[in-house]
């Protein structure tokens, strides 16, 4: 399984209460970077009309979609609040200042 | 499957029932309303209010567009039903619409009385029933002329004591020998006259009206006496008719209005009629109180839940600032009643109550009306008096020998009293939501029940309740907090960022105990101005806690792709600029090129990657940031001015260019859009902008605190200077203010409601020193902002945001 984990960057290359872009096949994924240096990976689409969660503003550990302000927590996914819906996340770990994303999920195989 | 509810009118009535029909079964209709009118529901009884100028439109919007969009409402404005075909189940408006039901409301409220007297379709002739009613009134008035306002009950007084306010000589004409006679006595209707004639009105009792006189347009009324009244308007309120219309045409049962059982269904099934267009057990209502005990039950009955309407007991009070008057249920004289009558003629008190059988049936209040709830209670409740009978006229605060106070009085209240008479709501529920849900103020109790949210009558009840179960902790003028992770409100925290001199959002956070590890999307946006406005050149701006737009200096669009305005100053371009343009949008292959709303141009749908680059072209053609995206000085409209135009007075188009290179990037509370006009033509609509110049010949009107998008105001005028030197410095002292003062998000309208007018104008325009000093602090903070944030990303600022972090894609392709 280990041969699945990719070397994305540095933590540092994140900043705090933001996040990054991680092109993949399957789409972008948002990797976040909270005030306390947790990091998280969610698919870069909201469940709500699709608006690209790595643009929004980064509080605790939720985000506040950029396009119509519905907040989904990081470490869930999922819609908070009244909004009800539900965003994929994708496993992540940071070992020495570096983090590693699960890409079995991210980059299906075509074989 | 969701069921389709279509609603005909967007009254008081039909929005209440939507409020209480989504709190009970949210998704189980598809909503689509049409109103006839071409706005938003608001609270009509609140037209009286703006007619004399004590409020504007703007604060009695009930749902604002955004509601109905958040409940995924359609709301057809400004679109009249035309025919209902019950047996196709559709409904079919005057601009063609075809919409299908399975269920229908009719809630088309009430058509005003015209008498029928030859002119009485003459120009000049209102009614009064809507906005464009009050507006037409508010036109008529700038003439300060004669108005003539026929019926003296509850809407014509209220009209009149309106145009009065608004500076007309103003005569009620009434027929009978008294004023609002349907709810008050002769003695009560005497000390009303008199009250109102103290108010400059002429009021003449007894007139019957024959013929309105006029050519092309209204130039009076002549009475049955031959008596002849100048007129340069008519307003025509003497009574309504339930509009059924539409239940005729279709076919239902209709009588005065459309019959309704006590689940409100007409006599077909899947119809129903809501409001002052149904008549239930033989009556028809015109007050909200009892068309919000209607909406409750019909709300009811399309989620299904059992409900039945009993008809309800009715109370009048006449909502003209100064003139206190209350009357509820039935005081005809009889056999078998008595009365106790109250009189102070030095106080102009007059109190009356009718008792049948030791129980109130009817109750007159004049002058001193703080009771009306009290005795309205006892009177719906039919309780027997006789204990207190000796001291009932006095008031509740009597019951019991000595004086209570009133705070002890309310607490004295039952239950089941009614605090709220328009909505219905009952102390129990007030007292009951402060507890388990912890309000704190009259804000709150209004959006969690409705109390108070209506005329606003009973705000004194409300605040007692809190005093009563809140003590000290209620504060009358508390403060709303700025988001949930404080209790602090925005002047309070502008204040004690000054006060401990706390520069940056972490620090703050600490200080003022934040109850959150880092703020939310709402708080962190607004201490960043907040911090960045106080401590210029001395705050480092904290990116993140911006909106992606003001992260980025371009706007998001749905897709995720963004847009790029340049600046134009003064809406000015060259062939150099508009080839630039045209390039960065073949080179990057832009979808979409067009002209702003703010004369200049938008290059819609530029990928995020490529934003630097676009602007690095559009920075060598000398083009900036135009803040399309910012809570900033947008744009500076204008107008061709002297240059060009036969009528332009002075430079306006150099004026406003002058203004946009000055003040450009000055962050604001919220977006500021400015405009010149070369006259007072005023081609670059300088009257609807948060800040506007009409050029005159003797000089520059200045002009502030106007909108043109969720609300329209035009603005009002702070003043009039000599040159444009003393133009550029009123303004920027102005925008100073409104930095220094303004609550994040709040335009400059919205502002200078809250702090004054007079207090804006006294600081920056009449106390040259306040000016000067305001001047200055605004030339210093701009010697930090003014970088363009385009040239500064294109140099490699910020280079994160503009770059994937890691690209996958290509791994793949080399497994
Ligand atoms: C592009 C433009 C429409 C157009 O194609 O003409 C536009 C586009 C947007 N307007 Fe506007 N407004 C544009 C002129 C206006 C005008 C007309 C004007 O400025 O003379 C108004 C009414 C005047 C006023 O503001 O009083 C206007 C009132 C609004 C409002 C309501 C603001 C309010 O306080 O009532 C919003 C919503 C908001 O700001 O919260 C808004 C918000 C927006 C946003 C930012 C919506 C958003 O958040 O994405 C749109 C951004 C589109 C983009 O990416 O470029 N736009 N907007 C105009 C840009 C002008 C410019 O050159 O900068
Ligand atoms: C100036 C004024 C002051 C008042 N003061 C008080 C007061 O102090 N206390 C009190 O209790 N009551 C007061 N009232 C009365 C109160 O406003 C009404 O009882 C209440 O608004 C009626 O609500 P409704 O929903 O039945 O009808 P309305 O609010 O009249 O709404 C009906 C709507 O239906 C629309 N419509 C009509 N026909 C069609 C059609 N064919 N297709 C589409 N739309 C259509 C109309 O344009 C209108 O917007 C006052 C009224 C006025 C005018
Ligand atoms: S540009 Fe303005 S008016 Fe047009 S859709 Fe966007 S916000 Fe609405
Ligand atoms: S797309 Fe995220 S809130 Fe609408």
């Amino acid at each position: 399984m280990s041969d699945t984990w990719i070397d994305i960057g540095g933590v540092d290359e994140i900043p705090q209460k933001g996040s990054r872009v991680v092109k993949t096949t399957s789409g972008d994924v948002a990797v976040f970077r909270t005030v306390n240096d947790e990091v998280f990976a969610l698919r870069d689409r909201c469940p709500h009309k699709g608006g690209p969660l790595s643009q929004g503003i980064v509080h605790g550990t939720s985000v506040t979609c950029p396009l119509h302000n519905w907040v989904i927590g990081l470490d869930s996914g999922s819609a908070q609040g009244q909004d009800k819906g539900c965003t994929r996340r994708f496993p992540v770990k940071v070992e020495a200042g570096r983090i590693y994303l699960d890409v079995a999920l991210a980059l299906p195989r075509v074989a | 499957m969701k069921q389709k509810l279509v609603i005909i009118g967007n009254g008081m009535a039909p929005g209440r029932m939507l409020e209480n029909l989504l709190e009970a079964a949210p998704d189980a209709y598809e909503v689509t309303i049409f109103n006839a009118e071409p706005r938003v529901n608001y609270d009509r009884i609140m037209l009286s209010p703006v007619l004399s100028g004590e409020k504007t439109f703007e604060e009695i919007v009930i749902h604002g567009d955004g509601w109905y969009i958040k409940h995924g409402i359609t709301l057809y404005k400004g679109c009249k039903i035309k025919t209902i075909d019950r047996a196709a189940k559709t409904v079919t408006s005057d601009t063609g619409i075809v919409e299908s039901y399975d269920k229908l409301v009719i809630a088309t409220g009430s058509v005003p009385f015209i008498i029928p007297v030859p002119g009485n379709d003459m120009a000049g002739v209102l009614t009064y029933r809507d906005l464009d009613d009050v507006n037409a009134m508010m036109i008529a008035a700038k003439s300060r002329g004669n108005a003539v306002v026929i019926g003296g009950g509850l809407l014509g007084l209220e009209a009149a004591a309106g145009l009065a306010e608004q500076g007309m000589k103003v005569t009620v004409i009434h027929i009978m020998p008294t004023l609002m006679e349907r709810q008050l006595d002769p003695a009560a209707g005497h000390l009303l006259k008199k009250a109102v004639e103290e108010r400059g009105i002429t009021v003449l009792n007894g007139a019957n009206t024959k013929a309105i006189l006029g050519s092309s347009r209204v130039e009076g009324v002549e009475l049955a006496d031959g008596t002849i009244v100048p007129a340069d308007i008519i307003v025509m309120a003497v009574g309504i008719r339930p509009n059924a219309v539409l239940g005729k045409e279709s076919g239902l049962e209709v009588k005065r209005g459309i019959v309704v059982d006590d689940q409100m269904r007409t006599s077909d099934p899947d119809v129903f009629a809501l409001g002052e267009c149904a008549e239930h057990r033989g009556m028809v209502y015109g007050l909200v109180a009892p068309l919000y005990e209607m909406a409750g039950i019909l709300a009811k009955t399309l989620a299904a839940e059992p409900a039945a309407y009993a008809g309800s007991v009715t109370a009048t009070k006449l909502k003209v600032t100064g003139i206190n008057l209350f009357s509820a249920g039935d005081f005809a004289e009889g056999e078998d009643r008595e009365e106790i009558v109250l009189r102070d003629a030095r106080q102009g008190i007059y109190k009356r109550l009718v008792l049948k059988n030791n129980r109130i049936v009817g109750a007159v209040l004049y002058g001193e009306t703080s009771d009306g709830a009290w005795f309205f209670d006892m009177l719906k409740r039919s309780v027997d008096i006789s204990e207190m009978r000796d001291t009932l006229i006095f008031g509740q605060s009597y019951q019991g020998g000595t004086p209570l106070d009133p705070t002890a009085a309310v607490a004295a209240l039952p239950d089941d009293a009614e605090i709220c008479g328009c909505n219905g709501i009952c102390k129990g529920k007030i007292t009951g939501a402060i507890e388990k849900l912890g309000l704190k103020n009259v804000d709150d109790v209004r959006s969690h029940t409705k109390a108070s949210a209506s005329c606003g009558s009973c705000t004194g009840l409300v605040e007692q309740l809190l005093k009563v179960k809140l003590g000290d902790a209620f504060n009358p003028t508390a403060i709303q907090p700025m988001c949930g992770c404080t209790e602090l409100g925005h002047d309070d925290v502008r204040r004690l960022i000054v006060a401990k001199s706390i520069k940056s959002i972490p620090a703050l956070m600490q200080e003022l105990n934040w109850k959150t590890s880092c703020g939310c999307a709402k708080c962190r946006p607004a201490l960043n101005y907040y911090l960045l406005a106080t401590w210029p050149g001395d705050y480092v701006d904290d990116s993140q806690s911006r909106f992606i737009n003001e992260r980025v200096h371009a706007n998001i669009q749905k897709d995720g792709t963004y847009s790029v305005v340049p600046r134009m100053w003064g809406g000015v371009t060259s062939a150099k600029e508009l080839r630039a343009i045209a390039d960065a949008v073949d080179k990057f292959a832009i979808p979409s090129v067009k002209c702003t709303g703010g004369q200049r141009i938008d290059l819609l749908g530029v990928k995020k990657d490529d934003l630097p680059a676009v602007w690095s072209d559009l920075n060598a053609a000398g083009m900036v940031s135009g803040h399309a995206y910012g809570k900033a000085l947008r744009t500076v409209k204008t107008c061709v001015g002297t240059d060009w135009c036969r009528f332009g007075t002075q430079d306006s188009t150099g004026l406003g260019i002058k203004l946009e290179k000055f003040m450009w990037g000055a962050w604001t509370p919220a977006k500021v859009k400015m405009a010149v006009s070369g006259c007072p033509r005023n081609c670059a609509e300088a009257t609807c902008k948060d800040v506007g110049v009409i050029c005159v010949d003797s000089g520059y009107e200045i002009h502030f605190a106007g909108a043109a998008g969720l609300d329209i105001k035009g603005t009002e005028v702070l003043g009039h200077v000599k040159t444009e030197e003393e133009a550029i410095e009123v303004i920027a002292a102005l925008v100073q203010l409104y930095r220094e003062q303004g609550r994040y998000l709040e335009r400059i309208y919205k502002w200078a409601k809250r702090v004054g007018s007079t207090s804006i104008k006294a600081a920056v325009l009449e106390d040259a020193t306040k000016r000067k000093a305001l001047y200055e602090r605004f030339v210093f903070a701009q010697s930090f902002s003014q970088k363009d944030p385009w040239e500064e990303r294109a140099r490699g600022v910020a280079a994160h945001e503009f770059r994937p972090m890691a690209n996958l894609t290509f791994k793949q392709a080399a497994e």
